[in-house]
């Protein structure tokens, strides 16, 4: 079997006496679409953030593409092709939907403070109209381009949750990690988002989702991870999963 | 032809925007700074010194007072990484202060009796010739690259982070940027008063910086440009009023924010003023 695109070993964090993920063990192969679920209070949401490298881990490994990123600040990570989305939205307030699409874009592109100064006086440079291109491109996939000059705040609950994966998927990742990218969204925008989601992954985006609908998650998903108390209880295919004893329980309760 | 007099006000407005300037770019990162006046005093005494005691150019002078500013905003930075909000405002202050009392306390520079004898070389030519820079300046930042990294870190340090972007770095370049447009201010007025002192450049010029940006609006640069021209005309303005004035003054920007908190130019004032641009660069 080739090398997982991503591997943890003992990932362990506890805030206080707390403890979140205790020693967690997970691979992500390369190229598929990878669900996590999981009762409130699993770990999930702490375990993209360690991934991310928004939290460090008390102890543990992080190899990301075969290198270890346990140590490297969040940006880095972002430059190496790991990118997120938040469960509770986190798109900047005072910026436009194509201008948080072009933030997304840091990573992929250059020019300091003074660059500006240095191009072409009262026009815009060569590759701030390049920029403009691809993040329009962007907002044309996740069917958001009418709305580009539109506040990103000023937008509907589904559009904002649509357009954070546009941002995310702006910084080029190969890893896209989706934190309940569904909640609050209603039946016919759950299906656009299955539709997007597939159509991301076909152009080669491994994904790794943090899902709560599990109508979603059995249609979309390859494989099925299920935390509970911070470890992994059960990992298979969703029809599987299903059908396990211990997933039923960590829902229903003993 | 402009009286001695009107030119005196233009060019002290003019160093209040560009000072006002000098506390937006840090601000518009999410950086509030309550030191500029200790940029400012860097900056001042700095190319005073050069011009006075080695007979340096003014334009080399002015160029190297802003150098200290920045390399000083950039020290400035590195405690700054770890503190928000109004931690970094009180750290930012303490810095200011610190500034003051070297001064004070620095034999060379002329301590409390100040710094005299400096050559007259500012003129409203060199003032407006810096603001037209500074302007064109941030015309361009706004829509660049690092201008939306700076607003970035200003909505939601986590998220720029998570997007990608070097928060270390980029909160060193904006407090830096401050540092060197603070001295620029320094350095001119140190040449139009021709003697500097301390207290010149203390907490109330910190404090009077910070207002001016905050009263104009920090949704654009625009409205540390407006808001220090007017309020530091205003006191002009109200000569009428004679013994009333500072009270009138305080009473005016009191009302002000109480009736529009988020500045004279804000977001959607900025929206409706810019929308024509924006339709057009959608068709183009």
């Amino acid at each position: 079997m080739s090398e997982p695109l991503l591997a943890v070993d003992r990932l362990s964090r506890s805030f206080g006496t707390l403890v979140v993920l205790a020693g967690l063990d997970l691979s992500v192969a390369a190229g598929g679409i990878h669900a996590i679920i999981g009762p409130n209070g699993a770990g999930k949401t702490t375990f993209f953030n360690l991934v991310t490298g928004a939290l460090s881990p008390d102890s543990g490994r992080i190899r990301f593409g075969g290198s270890d990123i346990g140590h490297l600040p969040a940006y880095r990570r972002t430059a190496l092709g790991i990118c997120r989305t938040f469960q509770n939205i986190r798109l900047f307030g005072s910026m436009t939907a194509l201008e948080n699409v072009l933030l997304g874009l840091h990573c992929r592109t250059r020019g300091g403070l003074l660059a500006p100064l240095l191009d072409v006086p009262f026009r815009r440079s060569s590759g701030e109209v390049a920029a403009r291109a691809r993040a329009v491109a962007v907002l044309e996939m996740v069917g958001l381009a009418a709305k580009a000059h539109q506040s990103a705040v000023e937008l509907s609950y589904g559009e904002q949750r649509r357009l954070e994966i546009a941002r995310a998927l702006a910084s080029a990742p190969r890893l896209l990690l989706l934190d309940e990218p569904s909640a609050g969204m209603n039946p016919q925008e759950t299906l656009e988002l299955e539709a997007l989601i597939t159509q991301v992954n076909r152009r080669g985006v491994t994904i790794l989702l943090i899902e709560h609908k599990m109508s979603l998650v059995m249609k979309v998903s390859k494989i099925v991870t299920v935390l509970n108390f911070g470890q992994k209880i059960a990992e298979a295919a969703p029809a599987e999963i299903q059908r396990d004893p211990r997933v039923i329980e960590a829902y229903l309760g003993s | 032809m402009l009286s001695d007099h009107t030119v005196s006000i233009l060019i002290f407005a003019g160093i209040d925007v560009i000072m006002a300037l000098s506390f937006y770019l840090p601000a518009s990162a999410g950086q509030l700074s309550a030191g500029q006046g200790g940029f400012m005093a860097l900056g001042a005494y700095a190319s005073a010194y050069l011009t006075v005691r080695h007979g340096t150019p003014f334009p080399l002078a002015l160029a190297a007072g802003a150098l200290v500013g920045g390399l000083v905003g950039l020290a400035v930075g590195f405690p700054a990484l770890r503190l928000r909000g109004l931690y970094l405002v009180l750290v930012t202050f303490g810095f200011g202060e610190m500034v003051r009392v070297l001064f004070l306390n620095a034999p060379a520079f002329g301590g409390p009796v100040g710094f005299a004898g400096i050559p007259p070389a500012t003129t409203i030519w060199h003032v407006l010739g810096v603001l037209a820079i500074l302007v064109y300046f941030f015309t361009r930042v706004s829509g660049s690259r690092m201008g939306r990294a700076f607003a970035a870190l200003r909505d939601d340090e986590a998220a720029a982070e998570a997007m990608g972007v070097n928060s270390t770095y980029v909160k060193l370049v904006a407090f830096a940027t401050g540092g060197v447009i603070a001295g620029l201010g320094g350095g001119l007025y140190a040449h139009y008063t021709l003697f500097i002192d301390p207290e010149a450049f203390g907490v109330g010029r910190s404090l009077f910086v910070m207002l001016y940006a905050v009263f104009g609006g920090l949704a654009s640069f625009w409205g540390a440009v407006a808001g220090a021209t007017i309020l530091s005309v205003l006191p002009e303005l109200l000569r009428w009023v004679k013994d009333w004035r500072e009270i009138l003054y305080g009473l005016l920007v009191l009302i002000m924010m109480l009736v529009r908190p988020q500045g004279l130019l804000d977001a959607a004032l900025l929206a409706r003023l810019s929308a024509r641009d924006e339709r057009a660069a959608a068709r183009g």
